[in-house]
C-alpha cells in the first residue's frame, strides 16, 4: 500500500523533471527510489520524496561511469570467446524504455500488478461499485485478449451482418406481397384518388377566412362551438347520433330476431293447420271463425266503430268475391254428386241446402251506409294487403301501386309511417281485446306479439328516421340479408368456384416459395411455328396437336358377363315394348272450348300441355325412334364377308353359281349384347366420336388436383344469358386494372402502413366477433 | 261495384329520365337456357380466334439514331417522352405521342452506356465511353443557345452503368467499382468493391430504395445496401449475367438476364436458387424491365426478339419479331402499362402494346364489359385442346424456329443421357440436379 503511493509521487516528480532536464537523469532516480526497501509507511514517503531530491544533484554522474565500464567489460569477456563476432549495432527509443506514463518494465520485481493497485479502490469511497467489480473480474481473468481477425474474416462478419439486416428489413414487405397475390382484382396506380366529386369539405378545407366580416362570423361560430364543415352537426348532435349504445342495438337486434322466429312458427302453424285435410275439421273452424267474427263485430261497433267499419268492408269484400266465383253455386263436382244423391239420402238433401242458403246470404247485396268513394280512401296501404283477394293483387308485392290509387307517391314514407299508426295502435288495442274473446282461441299470444313488435317497429320508425334511422336501416338490412341468405347463397358457390382454380394455386404456394405460383404451367409455352395468322381461316388450319389424340380407355372384359347377368335379373320383369309403347298417345282429345287465356287459372298449366299435344299431333316420334335404334343395331351387327372369287379355275357365264368348296364365307363373333337391349326408350351408342374427343380435356391440368375440382370450374356459366347484371359483373371482374394514362409508381412505404391499418382493423373485428 | 282489370306498376317500366337505359326483363330460368356449357365453350373459342387475329402488336417504329441504340430511359413524371442514348454519343428525346425526336444532343464521345431520369423528372443523367458523368436539363435550350449539360463528373475509369435513387438526389455507377454520388459532390460518396474489377449493370431497389444489385464480369450478382460500408451478399452463377431488374411492387423480387438464354428471378433473401428459371430465347438475354405492375416483364435478346414473360412462368406468353428487327439491346415497359419500346441494333426504336390483341382508346362501357366476359370465358377453357392449340400459337422467323428446335433436341439428348449414366452407376451417386440449382455455382457470403 505504502510504496505505491511512494511510486506514484515519483512518477509526479519524474514528470516535473523531465521538463528541466534530460531524460537519463530521471531514469536513474527512478531506479534509486525503487531500489530501496520498505521500511514505514509514513517516514518512507518522506525518505523517499527527500532522497529523490537529494540523489538527483550527487550519485547521478558516478552511477553513469560505472554502466559504461560495465559494458566494456562484458563487451571484452564476450570477445574472448572464440568467434569474432561484430555485434550488431542496436538502435534503440527512449521511449520504448521509458515514458512518462509507464516505469521501466525490465525490474522484474518492480513490475506493477493489478492487486497493487487494487488496493486502494477498497479505501476510497470514491470508486463506484460497478468499477471495482469490473476491476475484480480482470483480475481474475488470466487469459491474453485473441489476436485481430485478418481483415477478409472482420468484413465477411460485416457483410453477414448487413445482409442479415437488410433481409429482415425487406422481409416487412411479406404480407403486402402475398396479400396483393391472393388478390382478386388489382387496381393501379395504387394510390388512387377516389374518383367522382370529392366532398366540398375536402374542398373546401384549405380555404381560409380572409375579409374581416368572415373571420368574425368564424370566430363566433368557434366560440359557440358550431360546425362550419359539412357534415352540419354540432358536438351535441353528434354525440346524440353517437348514443345509439351498443346495448340499444343489441335490444333491438334481439326484439328483431325474436319477431322473426315467431313469424316463422306462426307461419309453419298455418301451414300445418292447412295440410290438414279432413273437411270437417276446416267446416267447423270456419263456422267458429264465422260466428265469431260476427260477434267481435257487434262488440266493436260499440266500442271502436271505424274498426268495424273495416271489418263489415271485410265481409262485403268477400261478398263481392262469392258473388264473381261461382263456389256455391250448384256447379261444383260435391254439389252435382250431392244432386244426384238429394233423391234418396236426407243428409245430402240438406247439405245442398245448406249451400245454397249460403250462396244467398253471401251474394245477397248488402245496403252498407258507406259511400263506395270513402271506402277506397279509408283502404290503407298496408291493409289492403291483407284486404284485397288474393288473386287480385298477386301481381303487387312491393311498394304500393300509385296508379291504381289515383295518387302519386309524393311522401311516401311519410305518408305510410302516418297511416301506419294509427293503424298499429288499433291493432293493439284489438290485439289486447281479444284475448278477452273466446273465438280468438285459435290466435295464439304468439301473433298478439307479432303485432306488438309490428307497432313498436313502426313508432321507432316514426321518432327515429331523423336522428338515429341510419342504425336502425343498417340492422333492417342486416336482418334482411339473413333472410335472403339463402338467395345469395348460389352466388356465393358461384364465386368459390371461380377461385378455385386460384385456389389451387395457393395450395402450391404455400408448398413451394411464396412466389413461385404457376399461374400457367410448364405445359402452357407458346407453341411457335413458322405458320402466320391472318384471318380466322389460317387459324383453322392450324394442325392439332397429338395429345388432343384421345386415348383408349380401359376395356374391361368383365363387362359383358355382368351385363349379362343383369339382362338374367330383368328379365322376369322383361318390358314388353308393346305395352309400354302405344300409339294410343297419339289419340288426343281436343277440348271443345277454346280454353280460356286468364293466366291466373290454375287449369292453364293443364291446358298448355294439351296445347303441346296438339301441335304435334301428327309426329309419330316414337316410331322414328325405334325405327333409329334399329338401323344402330343393324350398324353394330357384324357383317358376313363374302370372298369367293368367281370365275376362277372355272367356266364362266351368267346363271352359274360357284361350287360348294368355295363358297367361303367369313363370319366374325358375335358381339356382345347391347346395353340397351332391354331399353325401350333408350339408346346407348357405344361408339367413341372423334369430332368430340376433339373438343375434350384428356388429362387433369396442372393447378387441379382432381377431376372434381376441374369440373368445378365449369358448373356455372358466366354470360348474361344466365346471371343477373350484377353476378355477371362481379364475376368478369378483371384481374388487373389500370387507369388510363396514369403512371404507375412503384410500390411505396405508405402501403405498407396501410396494409398494417388494414390488417389491423381485420383482426379487431374478428376478435370483436369472437367476444360476442 | 269493383272492375278488375290487368294493372301493372309503372315504376317497374317507366325510366325516370330518358337517358336511364330501358329497363330489360329477363326469366333466368335455366330451364329457358339450356346447353350453357356448350354455348360459352363456343364463345370461348371465338374470342380466342378473334384475339388472334386482332393480335397486331407493332404500332410504330422511331428512327432518326446514326447508330445503334445502346440505352433507353423512361420519363419518371411524364408518359410521353422518351429518351435513347445510341452508340455514336447521341441522346435524342422522343415525343411518343407525335412519334417524333423533339432534342437532339451529342452528350459523349463513343458509346453512351446509360441513361436516367431525375425522379423529379426535371434533368437526366448520362454517362459515356469517355469516362463522364454529364447531367442534362430536361428542357431544350432557347434559340441559338447551345446544348450545355448542367454538370459534368470526369471519373477515373469508364462507367457501365447507372441508375438514380427512388426519392433522394443519389444515383449509383458501376465500371470498375459502383460508386455511390451524390448529386452535389463531384467524388462519391460510397465506393464499393469486392474482388471485382468490371461491372455491367447497377440498380436501385424501387421499393427498398436503398438497396442495390449489381452484374459483374465474373459471372456474379452482387447486393449492396447504401447505407452499409459493405456489400451484402453476392452469387455466382454459371454464365455471366448482363442486367438486372427489381420488382417495382415486390420488394424482394428482381429477375436477370443471363448470357445462358435464360432469365432468373431471385428473391434476395435465399440467393441459393431462383425462385423462377424463365426460357425461352434462343440467345443471350440482354435486357429485361418490368411491367409497373410488376406482374410481367419483358426481355430483349441477341435473337432478335422480344418476349413477355408473366413474373412466375417459366415460359413466355408472347414474343414480338419483325424482319427488321436485328438484335435488340435494351428494354423498357412503359409506366402505364400498355406499351413496350425497345431498342435495337439496326438504330431503330420500336414502340410495341403490351397486350397483342388489346384494343388502344377508350373503350365505351358495353364494349369494356365485352372484352372483360371474354377475357374470362378464355381464361375458363383455357385448358380445352382446341382452344389452348389456337390460342398459344405464335409464328417464329425460319432461323429462330430452327435453332430452338436445335435447342430443344440438344436438351433432350443431355437429358437422355443423365438418366441413362443414372441408370448405369450406383444408386445415388447421380443424384438429380433441378433446373434451378443447375445454374447457381456459389453464394459468396
Amino acid at each position: 500500500m505504502a510504496h505505491v503511493r511512494v511510486r506514484c509521487s515519483v512518477i509526479c516528480i519524474m514528470a516535473k523533471v523531465s521538463k528541466k532536464k534530460g531524460s537519463k537523469k530521471i531514469k536513474k532516480v527512478v531506479m534509486s527510489v525503487e531500489e530501496q526497501p520498505p521500511v514505514n509507511e509514513e517516514e518512507e514517503e518522506e525518505a523517499g520524496m527527500a532522497g529523490a531530491e537529494g540523489d538527483i544533484g550527487s550519485s547521478g554522474e558516478d552511477e553513469g561511469e560505472d554502466e559504461r565500464k560495465r559494458q566494456k567489460l562484458l563487451q571484452a569477456i564476450s570477445a574472448l570467446g572464440g568467434k569474432r563476432k561484430k555485434a550488431l549495432g542496436e538502435r534503440s527509443e527512449a521511449a520504448v524504455d521509458m515514458s512518462e506514463f509507464s516505469v521501466n518494465p525490465e525490474d522484474g520485481p518492480g513490475k506493477v500488478q493489478l492487486s497493487d493497485l487494487m488496493g486502494t479502490l477498497e479505501k476510497t469511497p470514491a470508486v463506484p461499485a460497478k468499477t471495482r467489480k469490473l476491476l475484480e473480474n480482470l483480475q481474475r481473468n488470466k487469459k491474453t485478449v485473441d489476436s485481430p481477425l485478418s481483415k477478409q474474416e472482420t468484413e465477411r462478419i460485416q457483410r453477414g451482418m448487413a445482409f442479415q439486416k437488410a433481409a429482415t428489413e425487406v422481409s416487412r414487405w411479406d404480407s403486402v406481397i402475398t396479400q396483393n397475390q391472393r388478390a382478386e382484382q388489382l387496381l393501379f396506380p395504387l394510390n388512387q384518388e377516389p374518383a367522382g366529386p370529392r366532398p366540398i369539405e375536402r374542398l373546401v378545407a384549405g380555404w381560409k377566412a380572409q375579409t374581416p366580416l368572415e373571420q368574425e362570423v368564424f370566430a363566433l361560430l368557434s366560440a359557440n362551438k358550431q360546425p362550419f364543415t359539412d357534415p352540419i352537426l354540432t358536438p351535441a348532435e353528434e354525440a346524440s347520433v353517437k348514443a345509439m349504445s351498443l346495448e340499444e342495438a343489441k335490444i333491438r337486434r334481439a326484439e328483431l330476431q325474436k319477431a322473426r322466429a315467431l313469424q316463422s312458427y306462426y307461419e309453419a302453424k298455418a301451414r300445418r293447420e292447412k295440410k290438414i285435410k279432413s273437411k270437417k275439421y276446416h267446416k267447423v273452424q270456419n263456422k267458429v271463425k264465422r260466428k265469431g267474427l260476427l260477434k267481435h263485430i257487434e262488440q266493436m261497433i260499440k266500442t271502436d266503430p271505424a274498426a268495424a267499419m273495416q271489418e263489415l268492408n271485410k265481409m262485403e269484400l268477400a261478398r263481392m268475391q262469392e258473388r264473381m266465383s261461382l263456389k256455391h253455386q250448384n256447379s261444383s263436382k260435391w254439389a252435382k254428386s250431392k244432386a244426384i244423391m238429394a233423391k234418396y239420402d236426407e243428409e245430402a238433401r240438406k247439405a245442398m241446402q245448406q249451400q245454397l242458403e249460403m250462396n244467398r246470404e253471401l251474394t245477397q247485396k248488402l245496403v252498407t251506409p258507406l259511400n263506395e268513394e270513402e271506402e277506397e280512401e279509408e283502404e290503407g296501404a298496408a291493409g289492403e294487403a291483407d284486404v284485397l283477394p288474393d288473386f287480385v293483387n298477386d301481381a303487387v308485392d312491393g311498394p304500393p301501386n300509385p296508379w291504381m290509387k289515383g295518387k302519386l307517391t309524393e311522401e311516401p314514407t311519410k305518408e305510410q309511417v302516418n297511416d301506419a299508426a294509427p293503424e298499429a295502435a288499433s291493432v293493439s288495442a284489438a290485439a289486447a281485446e281479444e284475448e278477452e274473446e273466446e273465438w280468438a282461441a285459435d290466435k295464439t299470444e304468439e301473433e298478439a306479439l307479432l303485432r306488438e313488435f309490428d307497432c313498436r317497429r313502426k313508432r321507432h320508425q316514426a321518432q327515429e328516421s331523423d336522428t338515429a334511422g341510419s342504425i336502425f336501416q343498417e340492422e333492417m338490412t342486416e336482418a334482411a340479408a339473413e333472410d335472403s341468405g339463402a338467395s345469395d347463397c348460389d352466388e356465393e358457390a358461384r364465386s368459390e368456384f371461380r377461385s378455385i382454380s386460384r385456389g389451387g394455386e395457393e395450395g402450391f404456394k404455400a408448398t413451394e416459395a411464396v412466389n413461385c405460383a404457376d399461374r400457367t404451367d410448364e405445359s402452357a409455352q407458346l407453341e411457335e411455328r413458322l405458320i402466320r395468322i391472318r384471318t380466322v381461316e389460317d387459324l383453322e388450319r392450324l394442325p392439332h396437336e397429338p395429345s388432343a389424340e384421345p386415348r383408349d380407355p380401359p376395356t374391361t372384359k368383365a363387362q359383358p358377363s355382368e351385363e349379362k347377368r343383369v339382362g338374367k335379373s330383368k328379365k322376369k320383369k322383361g318390358i314388353e315394348l308393346k305395352e309400354v309403347l302405344t300409339k294410343n298417345t297419339n289419340i288426343i282429345k281436343v277440348p271443345l272450348a277454346p280454353t280460356g287465356t286468364d293466366s291466373e287459372d290454375p287449369e292453364a298449366k293443364v291446358d298448355q300441355k294439351g296445347l303441346i299435344k296438339e301441335a304435334f299431333a301428327g309426329d309419330d316420334v316414337i316410331s322414328d325412334f325405334l325405327k333409329d335404334k334399329r338401323r344402330q343395331e343393324d350398324e353394330g351387327k357384324p357383317k358376313v364377308i363374302d370372298l369367293t372369287l368367281p370365275g376362277w379355275g372355272e367356266w364362266g357365264g351368267l346363271g352359274l353359281k360357284p361350287p360348294k368348296r368355295k363358297r367361303r364365307k367369313v363370319r366374325s363373333a358375335p358381339p356382345p349384347p347391347r346395353k340397351d337391349q332391354r331399353l325401350p326408350t333408350v339408346i346407348i351408342t357405344e361408339k367413341k366420336n372423334a369430332s368430340i374427343s376433339l373438343h375434350q380435356v384428356h388429362s387433369l391440368p396442372f393447378p387441379f388436383e382432381n377431376h372434381a375440382q376441374f369440373e368445378s370450374c365449369f358448373r356455372s356459366p358466366l354470360g348474361r344469358t344466365w346471371n343477373t347484371e350484377r353476378t355477371v359483373k362481379k364475376v368478369t371482374k378483371p384481374r388487373v386494372v389500370t387507369q388510363m394514362g396514369a403512371i404507375i409508381d412503384p410500390m411505396a412505404e405508405e402501403e405498407l402502413l396501410r396494409n398494417k391499418d388494414a390488417v389491423a382493423r381485420e383482426t379487431s373485428s374478428v376478435n370483436s366477433k369472437k367476444s360476442r | 261495384m269493383k272492375v278488375k282489370v290487368l294493372s301493372r306498376n309503372p315504376d317497374d317500366y317507366v325510366r325516370e329520365t330518358k337517358y336511364d337505359i330501358q329497363r330489360v326483363p329477363r326469366n333466368y330460368d335455366p330451364s329457358l337456357h339450356p346447353f350453357e356449357l356448350s354455348r360459352e365453350y363456343t364463345r370461348a373459342l371465338n374470342a380466342t380466334k378473334l384475339e388472334r387475329v386482332f393480335a397486331k402488336p407493332f404500332l410504330s417504329s422511331l428512327d432518326g439514331h446514326r447508330d445503334g441504340v445502346n440505352c433507353l430511359a423512361k420519363h419518371t413524371r411524364s408518359l410521353s417522352t422518351l429518351l435513347s442514348g445510341s452508340c455514336d454519343g447521341v441522346v435524342k428525346v422522343w415525343n411518343l405521342t407525335k412519334r417524333e425526336c423533339v432534342r437532339t444532343l451529342q452528350a459523349h464521345e463513343g458509346f453512351v452506356r446509360g441513361m436516367v431520369v431525375r425522379y423529379c423528372g426535371s434533368s437526366f443523367f448520362t454517362i459515356g465511353d469517355d469516362k463522364t458523368i454529364k447531367q442534362w436539363n430536361m428542357e431544350a435550350p432557347g434559340y441559338g443557345e447551345e446544348e450545355e449539360p448542367l454538370n459534368t463528373i470526369l471519373g477515373k475509369t469508364v462507367f457501365t452503368g447507372l441508375d438514380h435513387h427512388q426519392k433522394k438526389g443519389v444515383f449509383a455507377t458501376c465500371g470498375q467499382q459502383v460508386d455511390i454520388w451524390d448529386e452535389q459532390r463531384s467524388t462519391p460518396i460510397r465506393s464499393f468493391s469486392w474482388g471485382v474489377d468490371s461491372f455491367s449493370s447497377v440498380r436501385f431497389n424501387p421499393v427498398e430504395t436503398e438497396l442495390l444489385g449489381s452484374c459483374a464480369s465474373d459471372r456474379s450478382i452482387v447486393l449492396y445496401d447504401m447505407r452499409e460500408s459493405t456489400p451484402l451478399k453476392k452469387v455466382i452463377m454459371t454464365m455471366r449475367t448482363n442486367t438486372l431488374c427489381w420488382n417495382p411492387m415486390e420488394a424482394y423480387f428482381f429477375t436477370c438476364a443471363n448470357e445462358d438464354y435464360n432469365l432468373y428471378t431471385y428473391d434476395m433473401r435465399y440467393l441459393e436458387k431462383p425462385c423462377k428459371v424463365h426460357m425461352d430465347h434462343v440467345s443471350a438475354v440482354l435486357d429485361v424491365d418490368y411491367s409497373p405492375t410488376g406482374l410481367e416483364f419483358v426481355s430483349a435478346s441477341f435473337d432478335k426478339t422480344v418476349r413477355i414473360f408473366p413474373k412466375d412462368a417459366g415460359h413466355s406468353r408472347e414474343v414480338y419479331h419483325t424482319k427488321r428487327m436485328q438484335h435488340v439491346i435494351c428494354i423498357k415497359w412503359s409506366a402505364d402499362n400498355k406499351y413496350i419500346l425497345s431498342g435495337s441494333d439496326e438504330m431503330n426504336i420500336r414502340l410495341w402494346k403490351a397486350n397483342a390483341a388489346e384494343k388502344l382508346g377508350v373503350l365505351a362501357p358495353r364494349e369494356r364489359e365485352a372484352v372483360n366476359y371474354s377475357q374470362k370465358l378464355k381464361e375458363k377453357f383455357q385448358h380445352y385442346p382446341q382452344i389452348k392449340r389456337i390460342a398459344r400459337h405464335r409464328h417464329l422467323p425460319k432461323n429462330i424456329y430452327h435453332q430452338r428446335n436445335e435447342l430443344r433436341v440438344m436438351k433432350e439428348a443431355r437429358r437422355r443421357k443423365e438418366t441413362n449414366v443414372r441408370k448405369h452407376s450406383k444408386p445415388g451417386s447421380v443424384p438429380v440436379v433441378s433446373e434451378k440449382e443447375k445454374h447457381v455455382v456459389s453464394v459468396v457470403d
